[in-house]
């Protein structure tokens, strides 16, 4: 150890610099010095029996009263030493902890992971964000070989790991009920059940379900107590929020689903979105739902992808850069 | 051959008695100040562990002396209650000090070698060894 062997003559040239004259640059020595035996894990009362061994040194004739204060002040920093000691253990702690979140959350990314279909006269866009590592929110696409596409959105109530954890099961429940995903009512119904028996009660989702009929251009759509999102009428550019009702999943085991149809003309387009996008939150409160809707009009005429990362970037700003919520926004597009 | 004493713990003057047995026993021994009072401090966590928990127990001090390495010994027993779970004791910000960095992990940190022996109800051993650098 390079800096302990020299440590000792280093700090007698900085005392006895100081001692002859009081000067700022001495002192701005004495903070590189401190700098540096903190990275090599010097302890305070390493620091304090140092500088008592060189005063001795320096001045032998110095009174008995003065060598006993140090050892006494030593015994004091013994206990900051301690106190340090132990905060360097727990933030090594919580590095390895941040690392094994991050790689949960790679884990998590792989699980979750889903692909925008690419089909003749529909245009998708999709993001999700975390707002810490792990993400909450919930989206999944599947193509079937009727011409007709699943859509999935969800959001546990919560956030982080425990919101991560359950999504990660409902993902799996959603793929062990193939026979289900073209009946979006029957598939909220039957995620219910599994929500309620193996989620904890203190835990809800929230879910929208939608299939669309790429051929007919008919939306059917169930909504399990999700933030509504919006239709967009091309025609008479008028943006509709989706009415569709029905309970949070995991709360009765009875609960029925209606579900909703809705014909979907050349221009128009479906928004879909969780509420970490409509409670976004700036200085002056919440976003309203009229601020996103000029968003989405200001972004109209690029593609649904393009327009959904833009919302997205707006709204982080106008946050300054701090996601209260994960945020999953997504558009279908019926092309002109 | 190694020479044991020992300190019954039974009221707070019984830790200020550790401490002078272990602070002599290191001076002795020939330690530096500094690991002298890191010596101390961990008997003194020790006995003062055994006060408040364990009411009752005892911290011996020995001379150690492995092939020419000197060195010193402490080892606190007690028939307490004893430590459930051992792991969770020895994590750092477990202990009641409240985050003061005190407790068995600072013990730990203060000396070389550390062992634990604890079984719930019949009470526990720890015996701790610093050596002279």
């Amino acid at each position: 150890m390079p800096f302990r062997e020299a440590m000792e003559a280093k700090y007698r040239d900085i005392l006895a610099k100081y001692i002859e004259e009081q000067k700022e640059s001495t002192l701005y020595l004495a903070q590189k010095f401190s700098r540096k035996s903190i990275e090599n894990q010097v302890t305070p009362e390493e620091i304090i029996s140092l500088h008592k061994m060189i005063l001795q040194e320096m001045y032998p004739e110095m009174p008995t009263y003065v060598t006993h204060s140090f050892d006494l002040l030593l015994e004091i920093m013994l206990g900051y030493g301690f106190a340090y000691r132990e905060h360097q253990s727990l933030r090594h702690q919580q590095k390895e902890l941040r690392s094994e979140i991050e790689i949960a959350a790679n884990v998590q990314h792989t699980l979750l992971d889903t692909e925008i279909p690419v089909v003749e006269g529909l245009d998708i866009g999709a993001i999700s964000v975390p707002a810490r590592l792990m993400n909450g929110d919930y989206y999944n696409f599947v193509q079937d070989e009727n011409q007709c596409i699943s859509i999935a959105i969800a959001d546990v109530i919560g956030k982080g790991i425990p919101a991560a954890l359950c999504m990660s099961m409902i993902k799996y429940a959603m793929d062990s009920l193939p026979e289900h995903r073209n009946e979006p009512s029957i598939l909220l119904e039957n995620l219910n059940h599994i929500v309620e028996q193996n989620v904890d009660p203190s835990m809800f989702v929230t879910m929208f379900h939608g299939i669309y009929n790429y051929e007919q251009h008919l939306f059917s759509y169930a909504s399990a107590g999700h933030e509504p999102g919006f239709f967009y009428d091309g025609k008479k550019k008028e943006f509709t929020e989706i009415t569709a009702r029905g309970l949070m999943l995991g709360i009765d085991k009875k609960t029925k689903y209606t579900q909703y149809e809705k014909k979907i003309e050349p221009g128009d387009m479906i928004i879909l979105l969780s509420d970490g996008v409509t409670e976004c939150r700036t200085s002056e409160g919440f976003v309203e739902k009229d601020t996103l809707l000029t968003y989405i009009d200001k972004y109209l005429h690029l593609s649904a992808q393009e327009i959904v990362n833009r919302i997205y970037k707006d709204l982080e700003q106008i946050q300054n850069f701090q996601l209260r919520d994960d945020f999953t926004l997504i558009i279908l597009k019926r092309s002109v | 051959m190694d020479i044991q004493s020992c300190v019954n713990i039974q009221t707070e003057w019984d830790i200020v008695a550790a401490r002078q047995l272990g602070r002599n026993v290191a001076k002795e021994l020939g330690f530096g100040v500094v690991d002298q009072a890191r010596i101390t401090t961990a008997i003194s966590e020790l006995a003062r562990n055994i006060f408040i928990y364990a009411h009752k127990g005892r911290v011996c001090i020995e001379k150690m002396n492995d092939k020419g390495h000197a060195g010193l010994r402490i080892i606190a027993i007690d028939s307490g209650p004893g430590i459930n779970d051992i792991r969770l004791a020895m994590e750092d910000g477990y202990s009641t000090s409240g985050g003061l960095g005190a407790g068995l992990p600072g013990v730990k940190r203060l000396m070389d070698e550390f062992q634990i022996v604890s079984s719930p109800g019949k009470g526990t051993e720890i015996t701790a060894i610093k050596w002279i650098r």
